[in-house]
């Protein structure tokens, strides 16, 4: 964009910024009522009016939730399974783009096409099966029926063979080749060195998706013990006798870490999520 | 040098080779495997090898099951109730954030992505409050703006029970459901925007035209390759509506099944009621709808377009 371009541009104007700010208001008091809300006594959340401000309550609260379920067993199943599925998912996918990006081989066309095809079908058709191949391989309440089965995505692959066809030249992988590196050598030595931004978005994306995955785990894991985070929480709420208090307070741990990932890099998450978007 | 190209020759194989393998495991076998089992039958209790061919009966009961039309109606609903104002209220955000803001471009771009990042859960959990009936912030709002002299005609009188009423239900999920992605879709949206080249606005300027007409004549038809898209993303996203609906009705589709959509009832009838067979024929009956829904919307922006 020039600079004229952006001298010409026309402001805001009022019902123009109303919108705006109207909208992003929308969309971050619901955030805002649940950190306060967090904090507060369940009595206290449905005072007429609701609190708007911070109070004291947000560790009585966890304890609470501390009481319900195995909080740091369900956390730190949620950081295991999201750390191996990210690494698992940035070495295959890193893996298929190069062979992608790099290489011509004879069922280069048909397997990039069965990738993108992948995108395409909907995960609940498999859904019954998958669960029955889980009991088969005695995989019901083991971690790796949730990092396993979707650590080589489509949309993965698809940011690699982007990333590495455009910024490592043939010529550098041909050199190595000269030079006597083996194959998988230049996978592992000049093009994995080459792919931090890559990995970076990837694995922000891969450990988000993890980190809020509900459907596999609601069916793979069977016993409180092996409940992910958002599993668990989900099983605190009831119809009757609901502690809002310690729910908003487990929303919070579920969403704060979220919102630390997305202060530092909204920018490269909104652009990789919506890459294979803007390509197409 | 032969043993060089050779090398070269199955290098590719070995690197896709998980990716591959993964596939066949866990996505082609399950959906093969899925069409398989829409034919069989068997006691839950006895396990696999009590297995039998019943040809079309799980089919044919699923088309019979009231429940089975009451979610697909469901989730139609609010497919058309979540998914269309997303994308109406997307493309003139989008515009405003693209064309007028500015500096601030990527704090707003921020801002109206931040629900589609943040754990369903969560976000369930926090609405479940904003709309619990007797004191839920939403609740107190309506009461306290029910005081004002002209919207008291308008505003309930009583507490809604949000969630408890078959009538307000469905709305309700829209609404979560439109809070969640219409910032996705604004930012396909304002990527969209940016690949619009600038003289096409800069000739509309040199002809007189500005603001609303640029939007109009110059933007709009400019996203329609987009819009298809985000439409199409909708359309299959919002057909498969399951998390929101399951957390907020307590996994149950709250009363009269209001908010089961027919993902949720897939899920109830196979892991609650253990009917695999007939889990797998609604499976494949909300595919049939998904795609032909799909091709439907093709159409619709191909004659549209011309």
């Amino acid at each position: 964009m020039t600079q004229q371009a952006s001298e010409n541009k026309a402001t805001l104007g009022p019902v123009g910024w109303l919108f705006l700010v109207l909208g992003g208001l929308a969309m971050l008091a619901p955030f805002y009522a649940m950190f306060v809300f967090s904090t507060h006594e369940r009595s206290d959340i449905f005072r007429v009016p609701p609190p708007l401000w911070f109070g004291e309550h947000f560790l009585d609260n966890i304890a609470i939730l501390m009481n319900r379920i195995p909080f740091w067993i369900n956390l730190g199943w949620s950081l295991y399974v999201g750390v191996i599925s990210t690494a698992l998912t940035l070495l295959f996918c890193s893996m298929a783009g190069f062979a992608f990006a790099a290489y011509e081989f004879r069922l280069k066309k048909p397997l990039f096409g069965l990738v993108m095809a992948t995108m395409l079908i909907p995960s609940f058709l498999g859904m019954i099966p998958s669960f029955m191949i889980m009991d088969l391989l005695a995989w019901i309440d083991q971690p790796r029926a949730l990092y396993l089965p979707a650590a080589a995505p489509a949309m993965g692959i698809f940011l690699m063979r982007q990333y590495i066809e455009s910024a490592i030249p043939r010529e550098l992988l041909e050199a190595a080749r000269m030079d006597g590196c083996s194959e998988l050598g230049i996978y592992g030595r000049i093009v994995v060195p080459l792919l931090g931004p890559a990995f970076g978005t990837l694995g922000l994306i891969t450990f988000i998706a993890s980190w809020n995955n509900f459907i596999g785990p609601l069916i793979v894991m069977r016993s409180v013990e092996m409940y992910t985070f958002p599993l668990a929480l989900r099983s605190v709420q009831s119809p009757v006798d609901t502690q809002w208090g310690a729910l908003m307070a487990g929303s919070v741990v579920a969403v704060l870490p979220l919102l630390v990932i997305f202060i530092f890099s909204s920018r490269r998450l909104i652009a990789g999520l919506t890459a294979g978007a803007v390509k197409s | 040098m032969s043993q060089r190209l050779t090398a070269q020759a199955w290098a590719p194989y070995v690197l896709v080779a998980p990716f591959v393998i993964l596939f066949l495991v866990f996505g082609l076998f399950p959906i093969g495997f899925s069409f398989v089992l829409m034919f069989q039958s068997w006691d839950p209790v006895q396990g696999v090898s009590s297995m039998k061919y019943v040809g079309l009966e799980n089919l044919s009961f699923a088309l019979e099951d009231p429940l089975v039309w009451v979610s697909l109606q469901n989730t139609l609903w609010l497919a058309v109730a979540s998914g269309l104002p997303q994308h109406l209220v997307a493309i003139p955000l989008a515009y405003l954030i693209n064309e007028r803001l500015g500096p601030w471009r990527n704090a707003a771009m921020g801002v109206y992505f931040l629900p589609y990042i943040t754990s369903t859960v969560a976000i369930a959990i926090m609405f479940g409050s904003l709309f619990s009936t007797d004191y839920g912030a939403v609740n107190a709002m309506l009461q306290s703006m029910a005081q004002w002299p002209v919207l008291s005609t308008l505003l309930p009188a009583g507490n809604v029970d949000w969630m408890g009423q078959p009538g307000t239900i469905k709305p309700v999920v829209a609404l979560v459901v439109f809070w969640r992605y219409v910032g996705f879709n604004t930012i396909l949206y304002v990527a969209a925007m940016q690949s619009i080249p600038r003289d096409l606005y800069e000739a509309a300027r040199l002809d007189g035209a500005s603001g609303w007409r640029v939007f109009w004549h110059i933007t709009l038809p400019q996203l329609k390759p987009m819009m298809y898209f985000g439409v199409t993303l909708s359309v299959i996203g919002g057909l498969q509506l399951f998390e929101e609906p399951f957390i907020l009705t307590g996994g149950k589709g709250g009363i009269e099944y209001a908010g089961m959509t027919t993902a949720m009832y897939m899920y109830r009838t196979a892991f609650e009621f253990g009917d695999f067979g007939l889990a797998s024929a609604i499976s494949w009956l909300l595919f049939a709808v998904i795609l032909v829904l799909t091709l439907v919307t093709n159409r619709a922006f191909r004659v549209k377009g011309g």
